[in-house]
């Protein structure tokens, strides 16, 4: 979408909705997306045990991740290799407040939304600026210098052991044998299910038009008044609050907070797992969070099968992430998802032609 | 020496050129005329083989070119100074000329005769080529193209931006050159009378099409062709 | 103040290190305006094949002419099959592509060598020189290392300016279409250049694994601060490159003396930022304003 359309989607029938970040009439059916996604969680982590209860934990805060890449790199148009540190703010965020002033949990959270956006205004008043190779320099840069402070200041951030929480219990009106892992699967469920629900309202909102305005053609952007550096400055913060809530999210679930949690490798896993699900498309996150969380158990099944070492189990899921992100970029510029319409729009064009028979095929423009 | 023959050639959907054919003989200096988007350029573009094109042959002294790749065409001789003089502007003069003798191996021009051809570029031999003016700028890549010693020299409008003065001493020196070492020269042009007034013949080109072609004084008498098609 | 003197030449023998990766990193933005993240990966990559030389009996010197070598080879087919095809197309594209090559490299090392770092042999001691009665912290090595350095930059700068092969390089680089109107071979010249860049950081691997231990990860680092030297120097300067790689080696020793290791990475953040808001086409380059 070019400035242009988008200073024309900017007219007076727009004016009410203007300047307010919540678009009522997507208000409602973003509640409703969100409410859906959790309630399938909830159903699900009833029908699965314990092991699998953690993964769709897991599953849920690597989504909230993701979803914030797909806010800064699908609608922002800005690669940021440096995700996993934000993870690391929002999880050190909730570690101080849960263990040290016994926050709780909620709050907790939400404060690590607030700090993890705060970092994400800094980085974002620098990176706006950058684009490609500098920027990707720049946020790699920042993934491997941000974990380190835990090593820095280790009495109040505990060094190469990080800092710990007490396993969060199940509230009492669920019952005394509630499985802990369940309720680890809920609380991330939640958690993550507010985050889609602000994602969504973004995208619909007149900043996520903006952003994606800047993303397609700053210079028209720009020209047509758009405070570019802003838009792209807040579409960082909103993005860092995501990273900072599944880092918070991420402390809840495992109760431990360590550099260690936090390498270059998961900066990179998850920057892969974006790309490779499809940048800009909400169900990319979807394929992307499960990538991250099967993909080592499936790679462990594979080599035990196989006889191969633990090594080999250990490195196949990075390994398979840098092939497949190679390859997209190759054959695929717009991941799963894009691939997944693309085979979807022949399939249509198929089936109509069998309808329209001996129409001969036209050249249609690009969609 | 070249003969081009239905040649059409297409940016995706728009056709640049459109059965164009074309002959030159040695040491003849054809001039190639037209508006902006004609498909001039696109024409030396796809003799030199930056550009495939969609249709036609070329052959150069008993070479089909639309099969081979420019480093190949240009080692048969067919030398090409683009739009702009193709001046590296990072190099020195003296650079800039090294890679035109480099052209033939070690059967290059000697930079000696390049120098003597041309006093102004041995005055600033070592300087960036960035630093010169749009005439001495010309006067390399000139220069450079005859070090390489070829045989067609294609010129895409090497008067642009220059002064008239420039552009006169410039079209001398082409002329001389292309009579005393047997070069043909094929020498696109917007300035129509500069060109006119070196060229032995002249084509015109309109959308891709050639729409005239004759002897140079045949074209200059004809007021209304060239009214017609290049606007005076 | 014997601290500052070690942090200095601490400084000096790692600024060494950065600045002949971040020659590498020159060398290939120069040719194809292309950031190679893949660089520390790639030097590790040859390490370990160096350092499995060793293992297999080959005596030192070999190996690391096998590490260059394997480096050249490496280089040359990452270009010809990878990057060929996003040379000319959105820089993301490249990005992407050198980041997916960076996990790749260092997902197989992890496969096939294990994670667990391993030590690799030094050229000299290791021993720092002894003044007086202190040692100071440089060692016959560390000499080694600088020495080599300031002979391979050396060399390369004879090669490009002196001789024929590097003058067409350098017109490729500089100029592709009207180095191809001139006979050059310019996908040949972007292929040679990826070579070399590899060849250099293979050679810069084998001198600073002694120090930095052998690890699928354990380069990371360098590239980083490769990346801010090679971005303070400015990207299109060789010679930026190696003062920008002294720069940030002083620097990064000075706050891991002062303040801590855990520090250096963010400071080299800091001069990267620094760089990229201040004088975005670095120090030395004919600051022709490129969009960062």
């Amino acid at each position: 979408m070019s400035g242009a359309e988008v200073a024309g989607k900017l007219q007076p029938t727009a004016v009410t909705r203007r300047g307010r970040l919540v678009n009522l009439r997507g208000f409602a059916g973003s509640l409703a997306i969100a409410v859906v996604a959790l309630g399938l969680l909830i159903a699900v982590s009833y029908l699965v045990g314990e092991y699998r209860d953690e993964q769709l934990a897991r599953g849920a805060f690597y989504f909230a991740a993701i979803l914030g890449l797909t806010v800064v790199m699908g609608y922002g148009g800005k690669i940021s290799l440096g995700h996993g540190a934000l993870m690391a703010v929002g999880a050190y965020t909730v570690a101080l407040l849960v263990a040290d002033e016994h926050w709780p949990l909620a709050g907790a959270i939400a404060a690590s939304a607030v700090v993890a956006a705060f970092v994400g205004l800094i980085l974002g008043a620098a990176a706006s600026r950058l684009h490609g190779p500098y920027l990707a320099g720049a946020t790699l840069t920042f993934a491997v210098a941000l974990p380190q402070l835990g090593n820095r200041f280790p009495e109040t951030l505990g060094g190469e052991n990080g800092l710990t929480i007490n396993p969060p219990a199940p509230p009492g009106f669920l019952g005394a044998n509630f499985p802990p892992e369940r309720w680890y699967a809920w609380v991330a469920g939640i958690g993550a299910a507010v985050v889609l629900f602000f994602v969504l309202n973004f995208k619909r909102s007149v900043y996520g038009l903006l952003l994606r305005a800047c993303r397609d053609d700053e210079v028209a952007a720009a020209l047509a008044g758009i405070p570019v550096g802003r838009i792209q400055t807040f579409g960082f913060m909103v993005s860092a609050a995501c990273a900072g809530v599944a880092g918070g999210l991420l402390t809840v679930v495992l109760q431990l907070a360590q550099p260690g949690a936090f390498p270059l490798e998961l900066s990179l896993s998850l920057f892969a797992v974006a790309v490779i699900g499809g940048l800009g498309s909400l169900w990319g996150a979807v394929w992307g969070a499960a990538l991250i969380v099967l993909l080592p158990n499936w790679s462990h099944d594979v080599a035990n099968s196989l006889s191969l070492s633990g090594n080999v189990a250990y490195s196949m899921p990075l390994l398979i992430y840098g092939v497949l992100l190679t390859v997209a970029m190759l054959v695929w510029p717009s991941g799963i998802q894009g691939a997944l319409r693309r085979v979807g729009r022949l399939g249509r064009r198929f089936a109509s032609e069998r309808l329209i028979r001996k129409q001969p095929l036209t050249e249609q423009g690009s969609s | 020496m070249l003969r081009v023959s239905g040649l059409t050639c297409d940016y995706g959907p728009v056709r640049a050129l459109s059965g164009v054919d074309l002959e030159l003989g040695e040491g003849q200096i054809t001039a190639v005329l037209g508006a902006n988007g004609a498909g001039k350029t696109t024409l030396l573009r796809t003799l030199s083989g930056l550009v495939r094109p969609t249709q036609g042959s070329i052959q150069f002294e008993g070479h089909e070119l639309t099969r081979l790749r420019v480093e190949q065409i240009v080692s048969l001789g067919l030398v090409h100074v683009p739009e702009g003089r193709g001046v590296i502007a990072e190099l020195t003069v003296e650079e800039n000329l090294r890679l035109g003798a480099l052209v033939r191996g070690g059967d290059g021009g000697s930079l000696a005769d390049a120098y003597a051809l041309f006093p102004p570029l041995e005055r600033r031999r070592r300087q960036a080529a960035a630093s010169l003016s749009g005439g001495e700028r010309q006067m390399l890549s000139l220069a450079r193209a005859l070090l390489a010693k070829p045989r067609l020299l294609l010129l895409d409008e090497p008067s642009l931006g220059l002064a008239p003065k420039v552009v006169a001493e410039l079209m001398a020196t082409v002329k001389e050159l292309a009579a005393q070492q047997r070069i043909a020269v094929l020498l696109v042009e917007q300035n129509a009378r500069s060109a006119l007034s070196i060229a032995d013949r002249a084509v015109v080109l309109h959308l891709g099409k050639v729409v005239a072609k004759a002897s140079a004084a045949e074209l200059l008498a004809d007021q209304g062709l060239l009214h017609h098609y290049l606007g005076y | 103040m014997t601290q500052f003197i070690n942090l200095t030449l601490n400084g000096i023998s790692n600024g060494a290190i950065y600045g002949i990766v971040a020659l590498a990193l020159v060398l290939i933005w120069r040719a194809t305006r292309i950031v190679n993240f893949a660089q520390g990966a790639m030097l590790m990559l040859t390490t370990y094949l160096s350092s499995a030389m060793i293992s297999g009996g080959a005596p030192y010197w070999v190996a690391v002419i096998g590490a260059v070598g394997c480096g050249l080879v490496i280089g040359a087919i990452v270009e010809l099959v990878l990057i060929r095809r996003v040379e000319n197309g959105p820089p993301l594209n490249a990005v992407i592509v050198t980041l997916g090559l960076l996990i790749f490299i260092e997902a197989l090392a992890g496969m096939i060598w294990s994670s667990t770092p391993r030590s690799y042999p030094a050229a000299f001691s290791l021993q720092g020189y002894k003044v007086g009665s202190t040692t100071i912290l440089f060692s016959p090595n560390d000499t080694f290392i600088v020495g080599m350095v300031a002979v391979v930059a050396a060399l390369l700068g004879l090669l490009f300016t002196r001789t024929n092969l590097g003058l067409r390089l350098r017109a490729a680089a500089f100029a592709p279409e009207v180095a191809r109107l001139l006979g050059v071979k310019v996908g040949r010249m972007f292929t040679l250049g990826w070579a070399l860049a590899a060849g250099i950081g293979a050679l810069a691997g084998v001198l600073v694994a002694p120090s930095t231990f052998l690890g699928p990860h354990t380069f990371d680092p360098i590239l980083i601060f490769a990346f801010a030297a090679a971005v303070l120097g400015g990207l299109d300067s060789p010679l930026g490159a190696l003062v920008g790689g002294l720069v940030v080696g002083l620097v990064l020793s000075y706050v891991s003396g002062y303040e801590g290791e855990a520090l250096a990475p963010l400071a080299a953040l800091a001069v990267l930022l620094l760089t990229l808001m201040a004088r975005p086409t670095g120090l030395f380059s004919a600051a022709k304003e490129r969009r960062v």
